[in-house]
């Protein structure tokens, strides 16, 4: 780095008492701004490997309405998304007498549980996960549930997104009201 | 010391200039977040919708766009004038329904994109497959799987499903049925299924 001569030119000689002004350096310490370089290098070098935008794919069925698919009741979990981030459940198919049994609300959190609980208590191939998604969900909620089956690793053929019948519309309604979800 | 100093700003410099910078978006859109883990393509014929639950489409493959876009004006018969079509070929979205086009590229100043309409997707009039059929009528003779990986959807979480539906009614009025979503990157949770695996999305 470049210096300075600071030394006094003139040869100016003090008297004994004065004291000597003691020269001081003119090198700047670096670990400062060394430390600076790192860190912003560091910043920069994770924000841009993590802003990427990825792709998730989505495969939608051909709807043809002689090839229904028959879900054994034993091996199929209907998983609905209601509004507020909400969810619900239920196994099998839906029973008058047993529906306020059958139907339970639960959230995103606990449903990566409940899925896999679902997967290794059922032989593979009778699963299906049935997804229903209620007009007040919102597209994130409908992209999650996707991502968790993606999570808990079901194949694919094993979930399929349904739309919603009035009785299950009735149900989740009731079920928000009760809970006081707006 | 010096030296150290001199390699921490040479690399910094390096990433700053190295990094491509993102192009300013028209349309605010905060994604969901997935686990999928393969890069969106830079080149894409991408489907956005918005927070209010408007809808916009962005051709970006420009040496399709032209022909996208007279393909569209022949089979919905808008009757644009070719200085209207030479305007709608270099604007960078599409947002607003057939009818008020004429008026759109008419104006003689921009419009804010947060003031636009949006394309309609409802069920009655859902504009959007007009625009899909004409996207797959000029890609007919091409690599439909490189079409596939063109066509994205990129929605704000806080829009609501049903217009998301309606979206993928609109691809599937024209025989698609597969395309992609447009999410944040997210690292797979420690302790998941998936995790075990060690799979990366790939279905």
């Amino acid at each position: 780095m470049a210096e300075m001569d600071t030394s006094s030119g003139g040869g100016h000689k003090k008297g004994p008492g004065v004291k000597k002004g003691k020269k001081l350096s003119t090198r700047v310490d670096l670990t400062p701004m060394v430390d600076l370089g790192f860190l912003l290098l560091t910043f920069f070098v994770f924000t841009t490997t993590m802003s990427q935008s990825t792709a998730m794919n989505m495969n939608e069925p051909k709807d043809e309405k002689d090839k229904e698919m028959k879900v054994k009741n034993s091996g199929a979990m209907t998983i609905l998304l209601g509004k507020a981030n909400q969810v619900y459940y239920y196994y099998g198919q839906l029973d008058p007498n047993t529906v306020s049994e059958q139907f339970k609300s639960t959230t995103f959190k606990d449903i990566r549980k409940l899925i896999l609980e679902k997967k290794n208590g059922t032989p593979i191939d009778d699963l299906m996960f049935i997804i229903k998604s209620d007009k007040n969900s919102t597209f994130k909620n409908a992209i999650d549930i996707l991502d968790e089956m993606t999570i808990s690793a079901i194949p694919p053929g094993h979930y399929a997104e349904v739309d919603m019948t009035p009785v299950e519309e009735m149900l989740i309604q009731q079920t928000e009201t009760a809970n006081g979800i707006k | 010391m010096t030296a150290m100093c001199d390699v921490a700003f040479l690399l910094l410099s390096f990433f700053i200039l190295a990094t491509k910078q993102k192009p300013p978006e028209v349309l605010a859109v905060k994604t969901p977040s997935s686990v999928s883990s393969k890069a969106a393509p830079d080149k894409s014929i991408l489907i956005t919708l918005t927070k209010e639950g408007k809808v916009f489409l962005m051709l970006g493959d420009d040496t399709k766009k032209a022909a996208i876009i007279d393909d569209v004006n022949k089979t919905r018969n808008l009757q644009l004038t070719p200085d209207e079509l030479a305007r709608l070929k270099k604007a960078e979205y599409i947002g607003v329904p057939f009818n008020m086009l004429k008026s759109y590229l008419g104006a003689s100043s921009e419009i804010p994109a947060t003031t636009l309409p949006g394309i309609p997707v409802d069920t009655a009039n859902n504009q959007l497959t007009d625009w899909i059929r004409s996207v797959t009528n000029v890609y007919a003779g091409e690599d439909q799987r490189k079409l596939q990986e063109m066509l994205l959807v990129k929605g704000d979480g806080e829009a609501l499903y049903p217009l998301f539906k309606n979206i993928k009614s609109a691809f599937k009025a024209n025989e698609i049925f597969k395309f992609r979503i447009v999410t944040e990157g997210e690292s797979v949770p420690i302790g998941s299924e998936l995790y075990k695996t060690g799979k990366s999305k790939e279905n």
